[in-house]
């Protein structure tokens, strides 16, 4: 820091090389080069992240399709539930290390009934928040029908008190929290060059896995159709007797089962959670629900998987610097957002599949 | 509407009737009804009064920072700079936010970069790059700030309610980012030395600006606000301000109405964007640095709290709206860092409890009238205001 006025102005320094361009001044460099050597690596980094994405848009989508808001404080419900996988973990009593520093792997059915357990927890974690947060910020505020603004304020307000009280009253505070790797990642096999691991596989697999269930929730089962019903028409679905609030409370859960998920991905995926890992993530996984098209869940789909890809081109772009990888996310949506003003799907859960 | 101080009519104390009950639903409420009433008595004082009172609430505001008062004084902080540096401009940015969300009724989550812009206009050419004096990078900055706005109007605000949200938000981000990662903005560790506003010595009158004594800056921001409350509420009051009113209840029928929805559009956007700004810079002179980290997302969102806390389209519900979300987490600073759990606590309550604000606005019989029945009396037309227009037809003038 100090005085700056004293210093060269430090742009003139920085020449471009043959392969890089100076964007703005004294600023990071466009390295198409390290685009193109990182094509297929960051290609396929952006489709794991975009998955989970994605998992998470889908709590966003589902209750936007269903009451027009938005689930601010979906973020939240995917922050607890990354905690559910710590919680299974403490619950197993696995501790963060063996004897001698190395870490606690675990191979075989071991490995996999830990993971499930992991996946329950954060399930749990994650219905049951959904259900506190639509009981406490938006069923009083639904009964008096109130403004769609004062519903964002409340679901705000309800996510600062979440994040706050993890960050406050949590076993680390405000630091950051690492799990303990029961999951060997591996490299499995590669392609083009870039190496596919196996908590890759897991992620993807699992989160199509998880997306097909949802679909299929939807559009087969009964309670599915109370969903498309009361997207499509709320009073008309309430006079054709469709319990509206059980179908808005069960939207909800299903909203935090995916973020459940997402969360329980997450931590095979990175690891780690802080209290402000919902914030993260939601503005993102809320960014792919508007980029594929709110309120339609194939966009969700879709605006994650792209949002994923987009974002990582973008950091391998600016040399690998997270923060331009945002940015061009940003940038890509507003683009898309000219040309399709409601997004690359459209919006309306209900209309898309009528 | 204009209630005759000789017409001391008492509002009927029956219920709604069924057609009230319908159009308003449930919300006439009995604490809307005790403001109204003291809102009446105000409006039936004579002018002379209402102004005599307006002065001295106004040299009251001036003297708290010396005054400061027992109970409102914050423990543990400064208070001078408490008002200075977090309240007042919360004001001013409430003022200016409240033009784009609760005038016109496009909801901007990305506030904080307008904010930001202003406030690295002033960084760069005060003292980064360059070193004007504070008073004319205060203009300049205002000026690109309102620019910023037209820009990201121009290609955005054909969109639509919540995809308007999601692109300003992602431009209050994009804002800050660029800000972290470019050297020539000061990268992470940001810009230092913003110099302060000139000294006032006028006569026996002497404001000196100082790292120690916040009551000037205070002093200046007042100043600020009032001038910015003036002028909003002219624009408010003229043409510009009734087309807002008719983009925020139905946009299509303002359009159809012959209002160029998109030219007004941009106004609400460039204008408040430059109100944003104007604040930015107050709050870089005041903290003489500023870093991207006071630009978060967070920020944006406590701004919006401010304006649908206070009550959004009524400029003295704004005011008490970015006082309290201001305000309250310095008082209560005591609680160390759970205030923010409670502050939350707090939003969702308020949200529950008083929906429509701390202070609505007052709905006008013009806009309000609703398309079928009139009212059966007089005051329901104050129904509670609704952002979106309520069950009650379309604004038509």
């Amino acid at each position: 820091m100090g005085g700056r006025s004293d210093a060269p102005a430090p742009h003139l320094h920085k020449v471009a090389v043959p392969t890089t361009y100076a964007l703005v001044p004294g600023g990071d460099s466009l390295s198409f080069h390290s685009l193109v050597t990182q094509f297929w690596p960051s290609t396929i980094n952006g489709i794991v992240l975009g998955s989970i994405y994605a998992l998470i848009a889908l709590g966003y989508t589902l209750v936007y399709g269903v009451l027009r808001l938005i689930n601010f404080a979906n973020s939240e419900v995917f922050m607890l539930s990354a905690f559910g996988s710590f919680l299974a973990i403490d619950m197993l009593g696995i501790p963060d290390r063996l004897a001698g520093g190395a870490d606690p792997y675990k191979t075989g059915w071991t490995l996999i009934g830990i993971l499930a357990f992991m996946l329950l927890i954060s399930l749990i974690i994650g219905a049951a928040s959904a259900v506190v947060l639509e009981r406490v910020a938006y069923r009083p505020l639904r009964k008096r029908n109130a403004p769609r603004l004062v519903f964002l304020i409340s679901a705000i307000g309800a996510s600062f008190a979440m994040s706050e009280a993890v960050g406050e009253w949590g076993a680390k505070k405000r630091q950051d929290y690492a799990l303990a790797r029961v999951f060997k990642k591996q490299r499995l096999f590669t392609i083009f060059g870039a190496d596919v691991r196996n908590d890759y596989i897991v992620v993807v697999i699992g989160s199509l896995v998880m997306m097909t269930i949802l679909v299929l929730f939807v559009n087969r089962s009964r309670v599915g159709r109370g969903i498309r019903a009361v997207a499509q028409d709320m009073e008309t679905a309430r006079l054709m007797g469709v319990n509206v609030d059980l179908i808005i409370l069960i939207t909800f859960v299903v909203g935090g089962l995916m973020s459940g998920a997402a969360a329980f991905f997450f931590e095979i995926y990175n690891g780690s959670a802080r209290y402000s890992l919902g914030f993260e993530l939601g503005v993102k996984a809320f960014t792919a629900a508007v980029l594929g098209g709110i309120g339609n869940i194939k966009g969700a789909l879709l605006g994650g998987l792209m949002l994923g890809i987009i974002e990582n081109w973008g950091t391998s772009l600016f040399n690998s610097n997270q923060k331009m990888g945002t940015v061009t996310a940003f940038v890509v949506l507003v683009l898309v957002l000219m040309v399709r003003p409601t997004g690359l799907l459209g919006e309306s859960m209900g209309r898309s599949r009528a | 509407m204009s209630t005759t101080p000789n017409l001391p009519r008492e509002p009927p104390k029956a219920p709604p009737t069924a057609a009230a009950k319908l159009a308003f639903g449930d919300r006439i409420s009995a604490a809307s009804d005790s403001r109204r009433k003291w809102g009446r008595r105000w409006r039936s004082l004579p002018a002379p009064v209402r102004w005599l009172a307006g002065v001295l609430g106004i040299a009251f505001l001036y003297y708290l920072p010396v005054l400061k008062p027992p109970v409102i004084t914050t423990t543990g902080t400064d208070f001078p700079s408490i008002l200075a540096g977090s309240v007042i401009i919360f004001v001013i940015v409430a003022l200016g936010l409240n033009v784009v969300v609760g005038m016109a009724g496009l909801l901007d989550l990305g506030y904080v970069g307008f904010y930001a812009v202003g406030a690295y206009t002033v960084g760069v050419l005060s003292s980064q790059h360059g070193n004007l004096p504070w008073l004319i990078c205060m203009p300049i900055a205002i000026v690109v700030s309102m620019l910023a706005g037209a820009l990201l109007g121009a290609p955005t605000l054909r969109l639509r309610g919540d995809y308007l949200a999601i692109v300003t938000l992602g431009f209050g981000e994009i804002i800050r980012l660029l800000a972290q990662r470019f050297d020539w903005l000061g990268a992470t560790p940001g810009i230092n030395n913003i110099p302060p506003p000139p000294n006032i010595d006028i006569g026996p009158i002497h404001v000196h600006f100082g790292v120690l004594d916040n009551k000037s800056f205070y002093w200046l921001g007042l100043t600020i606000a009032i001038i910015v409350y003036y002028f909003l509420k002219r624009l408010e009051n003229s043409r510009v301000g009734r087309a807002w009113t008719a983009i925020r209840e139905d946009e299509d029928a303002a359009e159809l109405m012959g209002v160029p929805t998109f030219r007004f559009k941009m106004w609400a956007f460039a204008i408040g964007a430059a109100v944003g700004g104007l604040a930015g810079t107050l709050y870089a002179t005041k903290t003489a640095f500023i870093l991207p980290d006071n630009f978060l997302l967070k920020v944006s969102i406590l701004f919006l709290a401010a304006v649908v806390l206070g009550g959004p389209g009524n400029m003295p519900g704004v005011v008490v709206g970015a006082v309290v979300v201001s305000y309250l987490p310095e008082r209560f600073r005591f609680l160390n860092t759970s205030r923010y759990f409670w502050f939350g606590v707090m939003l969702v309550a308020m949200m529950i409890f008083r929906p429509q604000g701390l202070w609505p606005r007052r709905q006008h019989g013009r806009a309000e009238q609703p398309l079928s029945d009139p009212p059966p009396f007089e005051d329901v037309r104050e129904g509670d205001p609704d952002l979106e227009g309520g069950a009650h037809g379309p604004a038509v003038a």
